[in-house]
Formats: C-alpha cells, structure tokens, sequence
C-alpha cells in the first residue's frame, strides 16, 4: 500500500543488464557504452524496443562536462519512430522510480530504464563539490571524501561503530565481489591487513572508498501479460518509496537516516521477512547507517554482488542494485529483497525498492 | 485505472534579465510559495516535489534539486528531477501529473527555473564535445537554418517572423510578469534590428530571463483553492533521433505524434477550432507558423498564412501566446512550465488582462533539444 493508501500495481523487473565495470573506458563515448547494455537487456528476454511502451534514462551532464549528454544517449536505443520518453538527472534507480509510476496507470504494460556515466573523464571528488550549496559551501570546496569523512567520523564518535567493522565490510564485499564476473575491485584481504592500509582523509582507509568506475546498466519494467511472457518467474517490486533530507550537513545528524527509515516505512521493507539487501552506500561507514535505518538484522544477507564497493558507476551503482536484488530472487537465492540508492553527499536523498518472486 | 488530475494552484515570478535581489533557491521559493497560495494551501499539504530545468552547466550547479529541497518543503518527500532539454518545463509538469494520475500522490508541487544571470548559457552550450560538430553559437544559430528551410519550403515571405515578434512583445504588455515590455515595438523596428542568425534580427528573439514557475497538481478528491481547477484532457512526451539522414527538422514527425497523442486522449480532430487559446514554445519568431503546421492547426505549409491573417493574435480565432510567450520571458528551464501554466490560467480563468474570454479549452506545448523532444498537455475548464 502506498501513503495514499493505494493498491500497488505489480511490476516486474523483466531484465537486467550492466557494463563490465571498468576503471576508465578510453574506447567508447557514451552510445557505445550503452548499445551491448541495451541490446542485452532486449536480447535476454527475445523482445526489441518495439516492445516497451516508455523509456526512462538517468544521467548526469557533469560527469561529459557538457550539457544534454543525454540526447546522444538515446542513440543507444534508436527512437525512429519517436517514442515516449524522459529523463531524469538523477541516478537511474529514479528512472526507474519515473518509470514504474507510469505503469502504475495501467494504461501501459513495459518501460525501458538506462543510466550511464563515465566518473574517469574528469576529479570526481572535485566535481562532486559542485552539488552543493552554491552561495555557502560549494566556494569553501569541501571535497566529496571528505565529507563522506566527517560522517564516518561522527559515526565512531557516537561509539557505534569503528575502523574495524568499516574494514570487515569492505573485506567482506571485495570477497563477495569475486564471484561477480562485472565488479571493478575484488579480492581476499583480511580485516588486520586493510587496517594497515594508509588514510585518505582520516578515518577512512584506501579500502573504504569506493572504486572511481565507468559503466551503464539497464532494466525492462513489464506489467500484466507481458511480465508473464518474458519470464518464468517474475521478480515483483511490491514497495518502492524514496525521500529526501536537508542539504545542511551541519542541520543533519549524519549518523542517522531518517529519509531511508521513512522509506522503508512506505515502502513495507517489514511486511516480511528480508533475504538479501543491495545497499547502495559508496562508503564502506555508510553500509552501517543505511542498514540501520532499513532495520535489517545480522540475518539479512547485505550486498552480494559486492556493492558500491567493488563498482561504483555514478548515476548507475543505485540501477544497479535493484538489478542485482532482483536476479537475487529470480537464482533462488532469495525469495524477498530490498534494494536501496542514494544520491547527493552523506546519504542526502534515499530510495528503497522492496522486490520479490513468486507467482 | 488512471485518476483524474488537476491543476488547483499557478504561481510564477517577475522575470528579469538579471534577479539579483534572490538566490536560486529564493527565486524557486517564490514562485513555490505562489502556487500554494493560489491553491488555498500550506507545505505541509504537498505529497512530493517535481523539479525540472535546463542543463545544470547553465547555472554551474550540478543536481541543483539537493541543493534547493529545503526550499521548496522537499525534506521528509520524495523528490524528483527532471532534465529533457527545452521542452523540460513541460516534461516536468507530466511527471508530477503522473505521480497524481497513478494514484501514488494526492497533490503534487511542480517546479522549474532558469536563472541566466547566474551563468552564461551560450557558454555552455557551446562546450566541444568529443565525437560531436561544435555547436558554437547557442541555439539561435542552430534553428536559424531550420528556418531557412521552412521559407523555402512554403515560400513564406520575410515579414511573417516580425509579425510575430510584435504580435508576442504587445500581448506581453497585457502581462505583468513577462520580462520584455516593449510598448513602442512595431514592424520598422523589428527590421531595423541588429542581424543575429540570418533570418533572426535581434527583435525576433528571445531574452535571456532569470525566472521560476510552479504549480499544484491534484488529485480530484483533493482539489482546492479560489479559482476553478484546470482538468488535464490529454499529454504526452515525445522523443526522436537528434540526427539521421532525412529527418526533418522542420516539421518533425515526434512533435506531430506528441500532438495526434494528446489530442486523442482529448477528443480534439480539429485544433483551431475546438481549442480556444493555445501557448506553444515560440523562442524565435518563425516557430510560431512551424508549430502552426506541426501542431495541425493547418495543413504543411500553410502557418504562416494563418499568421498573417491575425488567426493567431489575441483577438483572432486561435490566439497563440497571449501571455506574450517564451520570446517575451525566456527563463529556459520554465519557458515549458510557463506555457503549460498559462494554459491552465486561461481555462481557470484568471489570466487577467490577457485573459481570452470564455476560454474552456488550451494546449501548453514545449519543444526543446534541436526539436527532437516535445512535451504537450490540453486543459480544459470542464471534467474531462
């Protein structure tokens, strides 16, 4: 049930797809990265693009550093005829958001979803600096590590979490990460040995950063007949909320996620039991803020696919982990996940996306 | 099973070449603020924030929506944004209308600037891509041969793109908001401006407008406010390749889909006569009898004669831009919002002195990108 006290319409995650997430892709602009992305996610289920009724990308024209980087984009999927389409500047995972509402109507069945970037083209800790508070912060130019470190540094001041557990989490998602044949960073590494790493920006250590990633990923959304058709066991997203908080970091306790906990609220993150979570938090420190806030316990399995830790494409890592809770579900390995994507700096805005298989 | 969703609340700035007494985040409020005084409501009444403008570059802000949330009450809500080019103000608008219609929200805040004095948009339109022919001269150097060819192709004659320019400029007197007040604008002083793009003079473009839009969007068991509400009948996004062999950018086939789409939804098989007012997104002149033929008010080829028989101007049969249009305010990111929102003013009744009377029935378009995306709806006094 939504706020409004509505009757979800289920949706179906038909298809996913993701780049090989590289350091830097020097071979591709941006169509090239996403026409095998597209063609999979299409190919996968036997459909074409004439098959989806919308389509939704997210990008964001700062990592190009030109505008409309999104226009060429659409090249990828050849919109001749003209087609119904949108795009938000934001993560996909929003796209996907603008996409499912549309569906939502009733009045169309399948939506295509993309989101592309390349974070290698330009200072990703600089660029980042330029989504903030133009008049009062962006000239002082804090940097996104070190924001993401002031926050890691409030969390261990409040004596709930430490060095140690930020470590065993990256430990833990570079280990995972070896099994995922399209993640950037992987390896076994104990927590001893990345505690000896060097700083960054104090407290965070090289291994709690996220890798700088190129990629694209892509979803087919069906509804109705068509997510039957295009699989045998559909993957239903059965909540899906998102909301934001305050851009003053000084307003913000930054230990705490109230937009996540109020998500996760509409979205029925507790309406059952949850197998596995694809958190999107692109600082090892900030896995134990959003999986407090989600109220998951020790039992839910957190970021298989090695998370933003092992591959973080900007405007893609947030697609990409309602992509792999979904396949997640669709293995056997789950039956019910949560999916979550962030945006802006220290967890600024947060969506939750509760899927799960079944009839 | 779509709900029905209205616009129950219009707010807009004084656009200004430079708004220097605001910050971004002062001048949204305030267009914000509007809206939900018009609705009968407070910020705590709003269900979530659609926010939509121009590329970030044009202001130097990236993702501004983070930035700006406290502003427009978007803490605790969902937030999205929307970026399609210069048809986003309008793209921006459907997405809200659709968190409506889909039933997820009650009442929707929609929102869209642009403040150029921030930055330089013909900078950053000009920015060399790799892989791509440099741009260089903003977009009135782009369509400029766009034009060309319409004139070629209808055999239109040099004066129609001035009419229009007056035409727009005078009804722009009738509204307090719009940017350019030229009463003295006539003809002579039209061609007597300085040459920008061969055909475009000076006078047949558009300003550069700091400046901000909003509406409510609501849900039919949630309407309120002083005014009747404006029904949405029909809309719709379309997108098309920016470039291949034998596209035609004059009259591009996602613009005429867009409209055959919304008017359908709208019952409308014949534009001129069942619309009553139409504000369309005319940033140089000669888009005006364009749009005429891609928005089949007539047949190709023959808008401008449409033009210059008065069928446009605020006391003929169909006028086009009676709020005086993008080429009078021209705060890109909002020049779609505003069109959709003058749309919704005149069938709510209360455009003032431009209001055209009676007016039950109007189409808001915007275009953008090099005429490759459209986004369009018709509202109208009655149910729909």
């Amino acid at each position: 049930m939504s706020p409004a006290g509505r009757t979800v319409r289920p949706v179906s995650i038909a298809s996913f797809a993701q780049m090989q997430n590289v350091r830097r892709d020097d071979e591709h602009n941006e169509v090239e990265m996403l026409m095998p992305v597209v063609a999979e996610v299409f190919g996968t289920i036997g459909i074409t693009k004439d098959d989806v009724d919308f389509i939704c990308s997210g990008s964001t024209d700062y990592l190009i550093g030109g505008p409309f980087s999104f226009v060429m984009a659409l090249d990828a999927v050849g919109v001749w005829p003209p087609r119904a389409e949108s795009h938000v500047e934001m993560d996909g995972a929003w796209a996907l958001y603008e996409a499912w509402t549309l569906l939502q109507e009733g009045e169309v069945d399948a939506a295509l979803v993309y989101s592309f970037g390349r974070s290698s083209l330009g200072d990703l800790r600089e660029i980042l600096t330029l989504q903030l508070d133009p008049y009062y912060l962006a000239p002082l130019w804090p940097d996104t590590v070190s924001l993401a470190a002031l926050q890691a540094r409030a969390l261990i001041d409040s004596g709930t979490s430490s060095e140690a557990e930020f470590a065993a989490i990256a430990a833990r998602s570079r280990k995972d990460a070896l099994a995922n044949p399209k993640a950037q960073v992987a390896g076994d590494r104990s927590v001893d040995e990345l505690l000896r790493d060097e700083y960054v920006v104090s407290p965070l250590r090289r291994h709690a950063l996220p890798p700088i990633t190129d990629g694209a990923a892509a979803v087919v959304l069906a509804a109705g007949d068509k997510a039957r058709q295009w699989s045998d066991k559909p993957v239903w997203i059965t909540g899906f909320d998102h909301r934001m908080e305050t851009h003053s970091l000084g307003a913000r306790d930054l230990t705490s996620s109230p937009s996540i906990t109020k998500a996760a609220e509409v979205a029925g993150v507790h309406d059952g039991p949850v197998d596995v979570a694809e958190i999107h938090a692109p600082y090892a420190h900030q896995e134990v803020i959003v999986r407090r806030a989600l109220g998951l316990d020790d039992s839910v399995r957190i970021n298989p696919s090695g998370g933003p830790l092992a591959a973080n494409p900007l405007m893609s890592a947030g697609l990409i982990r309602i992509g792999e809770a979904a396949e997640r579900i669709r293995s056997g390995e789950a039956r019910r996940a949560v999916a979550h994507a962030t945006s802006g700096p220290c967890l600024q805005q947060n969506l939750v996306c509760v899927l799960e298989g079944g009839a | 099973m779509a709900e029905r969703c209205a616009v129950i609340g219009v707010g807009q700035t004084h656009h200004k070449a430079k708004r220097d007494d605001v910050s971004i985040a002062g001048m949204v409020r305030e267009a914000a603020k509007a809206a939900l005084a018009d609705a009968g409501l407070t910020w705590s009444d709003i269900d979530a924030v659609v926010i939509g403008k121009a590329p970030d570059m044009f202001e130097g802000n990236m993702m501004p929506e983070l930035y700006l949330a406290p502003a427009l009450g978007a803490v605790g809500k969902p937030m999205l944004r929307v970026h399609t080019a210069g048809s986003v103000g309008g793209s921006t608008a459907l997405v809200a209308a659709h968190l409506v219609k889909s039933g997820i929200h009650k009442r929707v805040l929609t929102v869209a600037y642009e403040k150029q004095s921030d930055s330089d948009a013909m900078w950053a339109l000009s920015v060399p891509q790799p892989f791509a022919a440099p741009l260089l001269a903003g977009a009135g150097g782009y369509f400029a041969p766009h034009i060309r060819a319409y004139m070629r192709r209808s055999g239109a004659p040099e004066h129609i793109g001035r009419m229009v320019a007056v035409k727009d400029r005078l009804n722009a007197i009738r509204n307090p908001y719009a940017h350019l007040h030229l009463p003295d604008i006539d003809m002579k002083t039209v061609e007597e401006s300085m040459m920008l793009w061969d055909p475009l003079r000076y006078l047949e473009a558009c300003p550069s407008s700091d400046g901000a839009a909003a509406m409510v969007l609501a849900a039919e068991d949630s309407l309120s406010g002083g005014f009747p509400p404006a029904w949405v009948h029909g809309m719709a996004m379309r997108s098309e390749p920016t470039m291949f062999a034998g596209r035609d950018q004059v009259n591009p086939q996602a613009g005429r889909d867009c409209s055959a789409d919304v008017y359908a939804q709208a019952g409308i098989t014949d534009p001129r006569a069942q619309l009553d007012v139409a504000e369309v997104y005319v940033p140089f002149s000669w888009y005006e009898p364009m749009w005429l033929e891609n928005l089949g008010f007539c047949d190709p080829g023959d808008g401008w004669k449409l033009t210059e028989a008065g069928a446009t101007a605020f006391d003929g049969d169909i006028p086009w831009n009676p709020s005086g249009g993008v080429l009078s305010s021209n705060p890109i990111g909002a020049s779609g919002m505003l069109r959709f929102l003058e749309a919704a003013m005149q069938v709510r009744g209360q455009a003032g002195e431009h209001q055209v009377d009676g007016a039950g029935l109007a189409l808001g378009q915007a275009y953008g990108g090099g005429s490759q995306f459209f986004a369009m709806w018709v509202v109208g006094s009655d149910k729909p």
